[in-house]
């Protein structure tokens, strides 16, 4: 097979032209269902026998494109999307789990996927443990038998820590489960977690692979590497499937099994499906994918230069900065560059980050990352204020944390708009 | 080691047989025996089961044979639903009965390598292609397995018809 270069994959992989038109932008597919050819060939597509398409919350063609496209750039198998960064976790985690069942999470998290494992899951009788994403041994000591999954963000939101891969990843493995890691904010541009030893990535495709800030999407991707079978532990992949006759997953579909798994059962039966337009958006955002990150990163270092020079500022985390104590793993992980969303602490501490929020006037004030502007948001006020005190300085987000989602404009517009709003 | 083959041989091999001996076909709709003739079928190419405990019955409406050495010529290529190790005398089978059914191609199933097998196929003058699914592999190059969002690497700058004439299946 050819190994075409990742910045041809970014506008290519999963599109052709239109069969029926020629068109060479991927349509938007807005239907809710395709006619059958016959009675067999519907028989046969439900039995998922033969490749095709049934009913848009199960599969959709320009949905499909962006599937492929991110699993192409992720160097994965395949590739499943749900209608958001959320949704593909809980297809990821409903496929497999069983109640009672545990997982351990790094606890430098998205406040949203703290919230997600700790209250939502627990009602599915799924249980977290947390470790520390820089600290690989952390993991292994809360390994138990009940563990089914291990989980991280390649750099974590909101502070930019870039976790230890390589080392969790031989915990996931002596530990016989899965290594799951969200690459939101390393996109795999940065960050291809499989070189790491990582079996599924998990995306919030709102952020850099749309980029735009206009459209919700999420992504699953598998390595098809993880041996489902070895452990028995994942019976919604290696059992006989009542509601396909019996078929088993694994043996049927092999190194895509997961996809298929998780499309046909979590998908098929809680729904939360990507909608053709969200995905025609995001493809077109993912065009440019190298070209952003490339000006996001640069435009990032820029600034957290400027920030850690300035006697305003308490502190930048920001580990593109030579000075910080992720530098190494920067130069290791990412070494084209260090994200976009990073963490600094105003000497004002709350009031000064409220303040500060309010006078910028290019920076838009707004819960989101990864988009074309630049973004500023006082995380323990907004996206972390559901967490108690001492989980919020855990997890970044101390009273005195600005995160800052740098855009593409122009550094210096970006740095005076800082300058006098922290007049 | 895994074998690596190029799209183009892939793709050559699928547009070129049309009789398919598939050893280990399955009667059970459950199996990826019979999810993989149900599609081969559909797609066109004649399918003849080969598994000794069926023989004389019928799955999916073809007529089932005890071995290789009962098939009725032309045979273009056999497909080895079954494990690495009975890979081998299966393949011995194919050998003898290489001029007879007229056979080209030997397949193995994905997850099936057989290296001593394949290299005395090979010498025998058979194409053989190890760890593959021939219809992954059709759903893959004529474009329908994108639908699933599976990574085909592949890309793709050409209107076709159908996707079951399309991507790099086109005939002509």
């Amino acid at each position: 097979m050819a190994e075409y270069g990742f910045d041809t994959l970014a506008v290519h992989a999963g599109a052709q032209p239109d069969p029926a038109t020629g068109a060479r932008i991927t349509p938007i597919y807005q239907t809710s269902a395709y006619v059958f050819e016959n009675a067999d060939q519907a028989a046969a597509l439900f039995n998922l026998q033969v490749f095709g398409n049934i009913y848009s919350r199960i599969m959709n063609p320009t949905v499909a494109v962006l599937e492929e496209r991110i699993a192409a750039l992720e160097n994965g198998t395949a590739g499943l999307a749900a209608s958001s960064g959320h949704a593909a976790q809980h297809l990821v985690f409903h496929t497999l789990m069983e109640p009672g069942g545990e997982f351990i999470s790094a606890r430098q998290l998205y406040g949203g996927s703290v919230n997600q494992f700790s209250q939502a899951f627990a009602k599915y009788d799924w249980h977290v443990r947390w470790a520390d994403a820089t600290d690989a041994d952390s993991f292994a000591r809360v390994v138990t038998d009940k563990t089914r999954a291990i989980f991280c963000e390649s750099i974590a939101n909101p502070g930019g820590v870039i976790s230890d891969l390589e080392g969790i990843a031989r915990v996931a493995e002596q530990a016989g489960v899965p290594f799951i890691v969200d690459n939101t904010l390393a996109t795999p541009w940065l960050i291809r977690p499989f070189e790491w030893g990582a079996h599924i990535v998990v995306h919030s495709a709102t952020k850099f692979l749309g980029g735009h800030g206009n459209s919700l999407a999420g992504a699953i991707v598998e390595s098809g590497t993880f041996d489902w079978a070895k452990s028995g532990k994942y019976r919604t992949l290696t059992e006989d499937n009542p509601s396909y006759h019996g078929i088993r997953f694994y043996e049927t579909f092999g190194d895509f099994a997961f996809c298929v798994a998780a499309r046909a059962l979590s998908l098929r039966d809680l729904g939360p499906c990507l909608a053709p337009e969200n995905a025609f958006l995001t493809l077109t955002g993912m065009e440019t994918l190298p070209l952003r990150m490339k000006r996001h990163c640069e435009n990032a270092l820029a600034i957290a230069e400027w920030l850690s020079h300035d006697n305003r500022v308490e502190w930048v985390n920001y580990a593109g900065l030579p000075s910080h104590p992720l530098h190494a793993a920067h130069r290791k992980y990412c070494p084209k560059g260090a994200g976009s969303v990073f963490t600094f602490g105003l000497r004002g501490g709350f009031g000064a980050g409220m303040k500060l929020v309010d006078q910028v006037r290019i920076f838009s004030h707004l819960a989101n990352i990864g988009d074309t502007r630049s973004l500023i948001i006082h995380p323990a006020s907004t996206t972390h204020r559901q967490l108690s005190d001492e989980d919020r300085v855990k997890a970044g987000a101390g009273p005195e944390v600005v995160r800052l989602s740098i855009g593409i404009e122009d550094v210096k517009d970006l740095i005076a708009d800082l300058d006098q709003a922290m007049q | 080691m895994v074998p690596n083959y190029p799209d183009a041989l892939i793709a050559r091999i699928l547009r070129s047989v049309h009789r398919i001996a598939m050893v280990g076909a399955s009667p059970n709709p459950a199996r990826p025996s019979y999810f993989a003739m149900k599609y081969l079928l559909d797609k066109g190419f004649e399918i003849i089961p080969v598994n000794p405990g069926q023989a004389g019955e019928e799955i999916l409406g073809q007529k089932v044979y005890a071995r290789v050495a009962d098939l009725p010529a032309p045979i273009d290529m056999i497909d080895i639903f079954r494990n690495s190790a009975a890979a081998g005398p299966i393949t011995d089978e194919a050998i003898a009965e290489k001029t007879r059914l007229g056979l080209k191609i030997l397949w193995m199933q994905l997850g099936v390598i057989n290296e001593e097998a394949a290299k005395r196929a090979e010498a025998a003058g058979l194409t053989v292609i190890m760890n593959r699914c021939p219809k992954i592999e059709y759903g893959r190059l004529s474009g329908e397995i994108g639908w699933y969002g599976v990574n085909r690497r592949v890309i793709d700058n050409r209107k076709h018809f159908a996707f079951s004439q399309g991507g790099a299946l086109r005939r002509g």
